[in-house]
């Protein structure tokens, strides 16, 4: 039990001091057009990344399996309908049928 | 740092959270609170898989509420490793939500300890619905898209924990191929223009290039160096016109 408290604990401090972090150190600074900038293109650098390494990697491997096919399919779907409910579902509707084949 | 773009423009006026806009984020947030929350399902059902207790599953959700980390830090201790390398997978999951949080900071308002308390909703989807081509942030947006997320991640958790062998197993209904697809989903809708699609292929490139040696999480962080890209001289012109627009 005092394992599981531990792993708990220990990962809502990790996790709200990164959160935190950045307003605690930066916060009431007017930042200049140049950090805004970049800012404005994190979004797509993170997801993009967090993409690839979710649908192609597992673990130190890069593999590609049903989920990919799923992935780029709800890809499709949500490019046409704009759907993120669509997106997942039928991501994780292939995959599925896929894996049952 | 004499190029009148570096100047930091004047201070924004305080914009006040009204109920309409944090309503308004309500809304934006829950077709990403659904998925979500189907995640949630399969994060009750593999914690319980890893020896955590349903209650331990669904107080980690509660008070952790950050998927992929929770995730990482159940596969390390599931493998049998310690719990301290599952605390440290968990940050490494996490460290994208320092380049958020420090994306957010100047969008936050009063006293510091009161700023961080307002990067705590961060989470992928409302950080990305409240993003502004400026590089500002809506908090109402943030707060608003959070809450029905939070909702559905723990209710989801208590779902999986407390359901039996029906769902047994996550990946035979194809529940691992959500994460990617919500990524995918949030990614396309940053896909704007052709400064921002070249960004996203160099982040994709460097997170899979450091995938096969970086600890998971690492390669994430890393890619956020292809944003860097918005330092070029035509990228400020252009987001020192979006600051123009909103105000």
């Amino acid at each position: 039990m005092s394992t599981t408290l531990v792993l708990i604990a220990g990962c809502a401090v990790v996790t709200a001091a990164i959160k935190g972090s950045g307003p605690l150190a930066l916060g009431g600074r007017d930042l200049p057009v140049a950090f805004r900038s970049v800012i404005a293109l994190l979004p797509a650098a993170l997801f993009a990344a967090l993409v690839v390494t979710q649908a192609l990697a597992g673990g130190h491997d890069l593999t590609v399996g049903a989920e990919t096919a799923g992935v780029a399919v709800g890809g499709v779907v949500f490019w046409r309908t704009g759907s993120v409910l669509g997106c997942v579902v039928a991501a994780a509707a292939l995959t599925a049928l896929l894996r049952a084949l | 740092m004499l190029d009148e773009q570096l100047l930091p423009p004047p201070a924004p006026p305080d914009e006040e959270i009204t109920r309409e806009r944090l309503l308004a984020g309500v809304r934006a947030g829950l077709p990403f609170a659904v998925a979500g929350g189907l995640l949630a399902v399969s994060f009750g059902v593999v914690a319980k898989d890893a020896g955590l207790s349903q209650v331990a599953a669904i107080v980690m959700s509660a008070v952790v509420f950050a998927g992929s980390a929770q995730f990482a830090a159940i596969a390390i201790l599931s493998q049998g490793g310690a719990v301290g390398a599952a605390i440290v997978a968990a940050a490494l999951m996490n460290s994208r939500f320092l380049a958020m949080s420090i994306a957010l900071a100047p969008s936050t308002r009063g006293r510091p300890l009161w700023r961080a308390v307002q990067g705590q909703p961060i989470v992928d989807a409302s950080w990305a619905l409240a993003a502004r081509p400026d590089g500002t942030f809506d908090r109402a947006m943030l707060f608003g898209a959070t809450a029905p997320q939070y909702l559905a991640w723990v209710a989801g958790t208590v779902v999986g924990a407390l359901g039996g062998g029906v769902l047994a197993h996550p990946e035979r209904y194809g529940l691992d191929a959500i994460y990617p697809a919500f990524f995918l989903a949030l990614l396309l809708a940053e896909l704007r223009n052709g400064r921002a699609r070249g960004v996203a292929a160099a982040g994709a490139v460097i997170a899979l290039a450091l995938v096969p040696f970086a600890p998971a999480g690492v390669p994430i962080l890393a890619a956020s160096a292809a944003a860097l890209v918005g330092l070029t001289r035509a990228a400020r012109a252009e987001t020192a016109a979006a600051l123009e627009r909103t105000r």
